[in-house]
């Protein structure tokens, strides 16, 4: 212990200081204790990470065309992916059932509009049976709509008598064998689906899901490569200091730090210009989507990125960042191998 | 114990070209040699094999006690560490300060801040360039630039210093300055190996040469 604590470079050699230096062969001046080591260590990251950030902004016009360019992507699919999650409160709710509603020709005698919905009512395909007689019907057009005074235009009642239906069988093809079914009936004249349009809906979602999250993968593959080729052409003018510091003994880890560090950088500041975009975004489509929305819901408010969403981005920026930096030097590291 | 041996040391290139024949050679620790011959002759690739930037394609080249055949090669860095390398053309980095250069050996190898403040130092008085700490190295005359060079080279006090040509690019008396400044590293203990074809030069300093011809030791 004490040849040991003699030999590290300063004389912090405590318990933990077991001076995994350079073998014993090497030059007296080699040894290091590994708890300098660490401390180093992290001083050497702190140091690569400041300095990555000042060669950012020592050139600040290529920094900027590469942050816009990796704002734009990353803002993109996060736009979407934020749009998609407010539309998916006006999507379909699973407990949503799909309701028949089966119009009887105008001018039904009520009797038979009785008997047509109590023959109903015994079938066991459905759920329930709700009538609306043409009374009904006209008084809750006149509640609903402010073209109610277009009744006072007929000398009778033109609504026919409506049955609401909630079948058993909710699949597609269940639907349309009872839609066909209940159309053959005598004094029918259209059978509807009513919550066709929510299942149109969902389905336009669904594929607006899909694309929204196909364009991000896309989108965060263009963070990945932009990231790669500045890198790239960083690691080009400093080809010099990665040679000479590999034949120094310098570990690859060592040689890709400053470049991960930039790339690090690149991808965090794009996330945040990133997450002001889609602000702006979502604040002009805010009023657009409203009025929208409040035609199939009640009220209706806009999602923003939220806590998690910039956390997010700004994380996903950063480790793309990373990753295409992580590519760029690895690609070079090798060639210099080969050579 | 041997600093270097090579032991029937044999390089043939990708492309057929051989390089080293059967090389057979020893230095001891603490010896100071030349090596020399034509351009061509096999000195580079020589070097290259000490420091594992080339593997033979033949026989055993020994460090220390380290057989470079067996050395894995996450472990080439640490061993790189123990080298001091001086090249023809210096090598240092324009976009920094002759500190800055100096400080790199000891920045990978992981010593602390101030250590490498009074190394750096320690390594500028030695060269005799202290003045010259913070000036840029295209700012110094090409002498000057050598100094540093080795500087850098001795800054982290390798057994085993390395030159590549460290004199091409010098007039005879500059030259001689920088050979005497190896023989000063030389006379403390470090082991010296340079490469030169500076022959007037050789036969002025008494120290074992080793001769290639063609890829082929030819001893003195």
């Amino acid at each position: 212990m004490s040849k040991r604590a003699g030999l590290t470079s300063r004389g912090t050699a405590g318990p933990n200081a077991t001076g995994q230096g350079v073998t014993a062969r090497g030059a007296t001046g080699l040894r290091i204790s590994r708890a300098d080591r660490i401390k180093h260590w992290l001083a050497r990251h702190k140091f690569e990470a400041q300095d990555a950030l000042k060669r950012l902004i020592q050139t600040p016009a290529s920094a900027l065309m590469t942050l816009s360019m990796l704002a734009v992507a990353l803002a993109v699919p996060g736009f979407l992916l934020t749009l998609v999650m407010n539309l998916e409160q006006l999507s379909p709710a699973t407990e949503l059932k799909p309701q028949i509603a089966v119009y009887l020709t105008p001018g039904t005698e009520d009797t038979r509009v009785e008997q047509l919905s109590r023959q109903l009512l015994v079938r066991d395909d459905l759920l329930s049976v709700e009538l609306i007689s043409p009374d009904t019907g006209a008084s809750d057009f006149r509640q609903q709509s402010d073209l109610g005074e277009l009744l006072d235009l007929f000398e009778t009642n033109p609504l026919p008598a409506v049955i609401l239906l909630v079948p058993r069988d909710e699949s597609t093809a269940g639907l349309q064998t009872l839609q066909q079914s209940l159309f053959a009936l005598p004094d029918v004249e259209t059978v509807e689906l009513d919550t066709e349009w929510l299942i149109r809906l969902g389905a336009i979602l669904g594929s607006f899901e899909r694309i929204s999250l196909i364009l991000s993968i896309l989108l965060a593959l263009t963070v990945l490569l932009v990231v790669a080729n500045t890198i790239r052409m960083m690691i080009a003018s400093r080809l010099d200091e990665i040679e000479v510091s590999l034949l120094m003994g310098a570990t690859p880890a060592w040689v890709r730090r400053p470049f991960l560090y930039a790339g690090l950088w690149y991808g965090a500041m794009g996330g945040v210009l990133a997450i002001v975009l889609i602000s702006l975004a979502l604040m002009m489509v805010e009023s657009p989507l409203r009025e929208l929305t409040t035609l199939y819901l009640g009220s209706f408010e806009l999602q923003g990125l939220g806590f998690q969403g910039v956390t997010g981005i700004t994380l996903l920026g950063a480790l793309l960042g990373w990753s295409g930096a992580h590519l760029a030097v690895s690609r070079q590291l090798s060639q210099f191998e080969a050579q | 114990m041997s600093a270097i041996r090579f032991s029937q040391v044999t390089k043939r290139y990708a492309q057929g070209h051989e390089a080293l024949r059967s090389v057979d050679f020893e230095l001891e620790s603490g010896e100071m040699v030349f090596l020399t011959g034509h351009s061509g002759a096999g000195k580079s690739t020589l070097l290259k094999l000490l420091t594992l930037v080339e593997r033979p394609s033949r026989g055993e080249v020994w460090v220390g006690d380290q057989d470079l055949a067996r050395l894995e090669k996450r472990k080439i860095p640490e061993f790189r560490r123990t080298l001091g390398v001086v090249y023809q053309n210096h090598r240092l980095l324009a976009d920094r300060s002759v500190f800055q250069n100096i400080a790199l050996p000891l920045q990978i190898a992981g010593y602390s801040q101030e250590d490498i403040g009074r190394r750096v130092r320690a390594a500028l008085d030695r060269v005799g360039l202290l003045s010259a700490e913070n000036a840029n190295p295209l700012a110094l005359s090409g002498g000057e630039q050598q100094r540093i060079g080795i500087a850098r080279a001795i800054v982290h006090k390798p057994r085993l210093l390395i030159a590549d040509e460290p004199t091409g690019n010098l007039d005879p008396r500059l030259s001689l300055d920088i050979m005497q400044l190896f023989e000063q590293f030389n006379r403390i203990g470090t082991t010296v190996l340079i490469a030169t074809h500076d022959v007037a030069l050789i036969k002025r300093m008494k120290h074992r040469v080793l001769i290639l011809d063609k890829g082929r030791l030819r001893r003195v």
